[in-house]
């Protein structure tokens, strides 16, 4: 156990593959901390909202929004599931709901730049018009031929969530994506 | 021949390009069409099925003539319309269709032969002897009938799909499409204008006609880039809007310009998916030719295309044109000619009262009965009141009238409504929900009708919306009358081409009415007529009116074929962007992969997952040897093999008990916290959907455990039970598959390694098979379960994911210390045959527990999925193939999965087919191949000798039947 090399080290999902700059556009890698996947139990639905919004500060989030910040966000994540992103839960939580961390599960990148939202417009098939998909709301949809969880920061910028074993080929796409928007991009 | 003046065209931009080797220039703004028409070249291309001569027909992407291949080797394009294609720098188009050369095609031969190749031909002659057909003829007939072809080589271009939404669509920027989508913009709506043309405009582009007392171009040039300066429009040039779909969708094919298409990174094409609340369809109307005898000679063309070619590219195709046409609108044809300098040799009108005022030789009432010249027009024959005049020419420009490009509105089974005054089709109102059709599609002929047909369906359209339209006024247009008389077809002897591209003429159209194909459908399906890749854009309307009059129906009555999509040709890789090779789905990667491959591990894939199929060794040179030692090395030592890919589902809540003992066959509630059990679980009609374990870690803390093939189909599943079936439960569901890197460490030494690495050891009272809990590795919170699929002494042990590439190297290399290591695919599947494991091998989804010998887990005390279809009399039926084990008792040693099992002295028939073989690995521990195997009333068949044929190999081998456990039936190595 003494040998360094043999003790156990943490690789984030998608090293070796990020960070990206394509022109105006950049893709990196999101280290979010703690993911827990909350589940409110029967009939706690508002007691954990409450205690949830005094533990972590977060608005508990509506379907297909997320609420809070860099620090501490809450993302609608499907059916009848919040991802917390950021804190370890409050072990207060359990009173209200089931929690499941879900930390390693999930590869986060940031796609950010002047035409964000074209590149994704090449993969995912939700409408991602400012008036529509404003910063602060959330989809689970598609990334080309796979799950995602899209989130809107900014204007020009979205947190990705795909699935860490995917992590290559979210990349890929991605990519393949950015170098055809700016392409496109007038001289 | 190029104009001295006039055009959209840059004069100061010579571009440089080939057609079939040949050295040409043309001018910034020119297509390909323009360009070699410019220089001259009439003749294009050469038919599809006679090889007669073809020249340019048209403008636009109804063009049936002028096909070429573009470019050479893998990127090569065939069938692209010269019409569209933008000229840029280095351009290389070539003919098609033609042996040895254009100008010499030996294929023409064909058209001497015509009498026999007419419609129907095919069906009658190559009927017999049958077998020809397919060897023979129909090679033969390939050869000789055909387009371009692709280069047959993988092609890396890029294309690009993409998603768009928006409030209205406009289909068409011509004068109604333009002033639909500025008074949408104006509103505030979001608004998409697609037009498949590289400028907005559409015929205000070919025409000589003012707006707004500027040149029609100039007028659309500036209401576009007022449109494209709006945040709330997007304005799509080179976009062809190919189908209409359910629920406001629409396809749209997307040609980048070759500039931007040749950057870096840069799709070819992208096709669009566009959501529309509402759609305006601006689409315009196509010119219809008139069938005459020769009407297909290289120099006729239709009229409107002429005078786009005169106006907009400052080319005139012939020094003494022709013009032929039944409406007024062809007069301007002749204007336009003479404005621009060019002889106008004749104007001919089919209507008696026709009449006009330009100083030129005009025949009303005559038609045009033949075409001379059969490389390029040199004559035609007019038949005149009077008797045949016969006028040289090189150039004919003719107009049987204008076609509403009804297309899209049939997308969705609609049918078009027959407008007499017209002698047209017009689109049937609401034939797609949502979209509106405006202008010359809609039937409205002149400049000032469109415009304010656009302006005011984008106003209904914005009431629709809940949104205010806003004062936009119209500016100044033509609005003169469109005037008609319809003319199809010129009588007389002799070929007169209806569909220039399928070369279907007048004859064949009546020769199949004569044969009793009556019906449109027929019709089209018995000539090919409208069956090309232009689907008859230039010919359907003319066809079934001459199949009307053969058939003495009236048009409306005749009907008209199916429209579908897509509108224009589409590139199967533009609809599959991103699809190509390894693109065609995610590719799924364990935390172990990395240093599987740098232990030279072949990866084969598992669904989306790449898994070790073996690790080899030094001096290993087969696979076999490599299996075998490492399904020695966990018997004796330790092995090591990455289990994640298995699903994992986290269960929790105070109904997750119940919804266990409710999916699987057997009782979950009442096991124990800190222990695993094995599952069965069944699909609704009672066959077996999957198996695997699942722990209690906590009083409302299940982790079920699926196999990697079943692992998104059961997680859909309990996703259904607790959602439809089981609502009632208090339970949540969350895969937790990726959350965890999970390894299974086999062996007898496997509890020396491990002790060696957890922070506290473990010991078999604490640690019983099918034990499972909380431990801890270096600090790290890992989960531990005490479960087999080896049949040896074993465990899985899991980390959060990110530690599961450095866990791997460190159980590897404490293994090897060990005497053991890693393995892979191969030896797992061999160690679990020796122990009669089943797999989806077995489970295929046509088995049932009673199959595979477990029906005493379908548990007699509670209900759950699948059990009512199990207890069906078919599903218990002591006939049924049973799993059983094989092992080759005769010369032949081998055994092949998928093979089938007959009675040893009976032949290898199907009506003696006794089971089939689903499973078989070399087992150097019973130093056999083993074989698991569904046999009829195998369970009372243990000891008997059958014979098993591979019918597909060519392999015959004697069989015993035994238990399919073959290894260590009292299980005491997983206890020990």
């Amino acid at each position: 156990m003494a040998d360094a090399s043999l003790s156990l080290a943490a690789l984030t999902p998608c090293a070796g593959l990020l960070p990206l700059t394509i022109g105006a556009l950049s893709l990196s890698e999101v280290e979010p901390g703690h993911l827990t996947a909350i589940a409110p139990l029967r009939g706690k639905a508002d007691a954990l909202a409450a205690a949830f919004k005094a533990a972590h500060g977060l608005d508990w989030p509506a379907p297909n929004r997320a609420t809070g910040g860099d620090d501490a966000r809450a993302v609608w994540f499907g059916h009848a599931h919040v991802l917390l992103m950021g804190p370890a839960p409050d072990p207060a939580l359990v009173a209200h709901a089931s929690l499941t961390d879900v930390s390693d599960g999930w590869a986060l990148v940031l796609l950010q730049g002047a035409g964000a939202a074209d590149v994704l417009a090449r993969i995912s098939p939700i409408d991602l018009r400012p008036g529509v998909f404003q910063p602060g709301h959330t989809a689970r949809t598609e990334l080309l031929h796979m799950q995602a969880a899209i989130t809107r920061l900014r204007d020009d910028a979205f947190l990705i969530m795909g699935f860490r074993s995917m992590a290559r080929t979210m990349v890929h796409d991605l990519k393949i994506a950015m170098e055809g928007v700016e392409a496109r991009r007038a001289d | 021949m190029r104009l001295g003046k006039g055009g959209q065209i840059d004069r100061n931009q010579r571009i440089a390009f080939r057609f079939d080797g040949h050295r040409y220039e043309g001018f910034a703004g020119d297509t390909l069409a323009s360009a070699l028409l410019a220089n001259g070249q009439r003749l294009l291309a050469r038919s599809f099925k006679y090889h007669r001569p073809r020249g340019v027909l048209t403008a636009g992407s109804e063009e049936p003539n002028a096909l070429v291949t573009i470019g050479q080797g893998a990127a090569q394009e065939p069938n692209v319309r010269a019409t569209v294609q933008e000229l840029h720098e280095g351009l290389e188009a070539r003919s098609q269709n033609a042996w040895p050369s254009l100008e010499l095609d030996l294929l023409a031969v064909n058209d001497l032969a015509s009498p026999f190749l007419a419609a129907g031909f095919y069906y009658k002659t190559f009927m017999w002897p049958r077998a020809f057909w397919e060897k023979l003829y129909e090679p033969l007939i390939r050869r000789a009938a055909g387009l371009g072809a692709l280069s047959g080589q993988n092609n890396a271009d890029r294309y690009e799909r993409v998603f768009a939404h928006c409030d209205l669509l406009v289909i068409g920027a011509g004068p109604a499409g333009l002033m639909a989508a500025l008074t949408a913009a104006r509103a505030g709506a979001d608004v998409i204008l697609c037009d498949e043309d590289t400028r907005t405009g559409g015929r205000l582009n070919a025409e000589t006609h003012e707006v707004a007392g500027q040149p029609g171009a100039d007028w659309a040039a500036a209401i576009t880039a007022e449109l494209s300066a709006m945040p709330n429009v997007r304005v799509l040039t080179r976009t062809t809007v190919t189908g209409a779909y359910d629920q406001g969708t629409y396809g749209a094919l997307e040609r980048l310009s070759p500039g931007v298409a040749a950057r870096k990174g840069a799709p070819r094409e992208a096709f669009w998916r566009i959501v529309a609340r509402r759609a305006v369809l601006a689409a315009g109307a196509l010119e219809r030719p008139v069938a005459f005898r020769n009407n297909d000679r290289p120099g006729v063309m239709m009229a409107g295309a002429l005078r786009a070619y005169v106006n907009r590219w400052a080319v005139s195709p012939g020094r003494a044109v022709t013009v032929f046409g039944n409406n007024d609108d062809a007069h301007r044809t002749a204007a336009d000619l003479l404005a621009a300098g060019v002889h106008v040799a004749a104007l001919i009108d089919s209507r008696p009262d026709a009449v006009t005022d330009l100083d030129i030789p005009f025949f009303k009432g005559a038609q045009v009965c033949d075409a001379h010249g059969r490389k390029g027009l040199e004559a035609i024959s007019i038949a005149t009141t009077s008797g045949i005049e016969k006028i040289r020419t090189d150039c004919l420009a003719m107009s049987g009238g204008w076609n509403p490009t009804v297309h899209l509105t049939c997308h969705m089974n609609g049918r078009p409504t027959w407008n007499a005054g017209l002698a047209s089709f017009v689109p049937t109102p609401g034939a797609i929900p949502g979209m509106v059709a405006a202008g010359a599609c809609n039937g409205t002929m002149s400049t000032h009708g469109c415009l304010a047909e656009g302006a005011r369906v984008a106003a209904e359209v914005l009431g629709d919306l809940g949104m205010k339209a806003p004062d936009v006024a119209l500016p100044q247009a033509e609005d003169a009358p469109y005037r008609i008389t319809p003319l199809w077809t010129v009588p007389g002897k002799g070929r007169a081409w209806l569909d220039f591209q399928n070369d279907v003429t007048v004859k064949d159209v009546k020769q199949a009415a004569v044969e009793n194909f009556r019906s449109v459908e027929h019709m089209k399906r018995y000539t090919t007529q409208g069956m090309a890749t232009d689907q008859g854009k230039n010919s359907n309307v003319a066809a079934l009116a001459v199949l009307a009059d053969a058939t003495g129906r009236g048009i409306p009555e005749t009907g008209t074929t199916t429209f579908r999509p897509p509108y224009v040709p589409v590139s199967i890789a533009a609809m599959g962007a991103g699809a190509q090779g390894a693109g065609f789905a995610p590719q799924r990667f364990t935390t172990s992969h990395r240093a599987s491959v740098a232990a030279g591990a072949p990866m084969i894939e598992a669904g989306l997952w790449y898994r070790p199929s073996y690790f080899p060794k030094d001096g290993e040179t087969t696979w076999r040897q490599s299996c075998d030692r490492e399904v020695v090395m966990v018997r004796n030592a330790v092995g090591v093999c990455d289990v994640s890919t298995l699903g994992k589902i986290d269960i929790k809540g105070p109904g997750a008990g119940a919804l266990l003992d409710f999916v699987y066959t057997n009782m979950f509630s009442t096991l124990p916290e800190g222990r695993v059990r094995y599952g069965l679980m069944l699909r609704e009609d009672g066959h077996v959907m999957d198996d695997g374990t699942t722990a209690r870690l906590g009083p409302d803390h299940f982790v079920m455990t699926t196999t990697t093939a079943a692992a998104g189909q059961v997680m859909k599943h309990l996703e259904f039970a607790q959602q439809a079936l089981r609502p009632d439960l208090d339970v949540s569901i969350c895969s937790v598959t990726e959350q965890w890197a999970q390894f299974a460490v086999a062996g007898p030494k496997a509890r020396d390694l491990l002790n060696g690495m957890l922070d506290s050891p473990i010991d078999d009272a604490a640690w019983p098979f099918m034990a499972c809990g909380p431990v801890a590795l270096q600090g790290v919170a890992g989960r531990l379960f005490r479960i087999s699929f080896s049949g040896e002494h074993a465990y899985e042990v899991a980390v959060p994911a990110r530690y599961g590439d450095s866990l791997f190297r460190l159980l590897v290399s404490r293994a090897e210390a060990l005497g053991g290591g890693a393995y892979g695919l191969e030896a797992l599947n061999v160690l679990r045959i020796e122990k009669g494991f089943i797999t989806h091998a077995e489970i295929h989804g046509r088995t049932t527990a009673f199959d595979i010998g477990m029906q005493k887990m379908l548990s007699a005390k509670k209900d759950f999925i699948g059990k009512a279809a199990a207890a069906r009399p078919g599903l218990v039926d002591p006939d049924r193939e049973q799993l059983v084990g094989l092992k080759p008792v005769g010369v032949v040693k081998q055994l092949t999965a998928g093979a089938h099992l007959f009675d040893r002295d009976a032949p290898a028939t199907r009506e003696n087919d006794q089971g089939y073989v689903t499973s078989v690995g070399f087992s150097p521990t019973l130093e056999s191949f083993l074989g698991l195997a569904f046999l009829k009333q195998g369970r009372t068949r243990h000891g008997e000798v059958i014979r098993m044929v591979d019918h597909l190999r060519g392999l015959e081998t004697l069989c015993e039947v035994c238990d399919p456990v073959f290894f260590d039936p009292e299980g005491g190595r997983a206890r020990g």
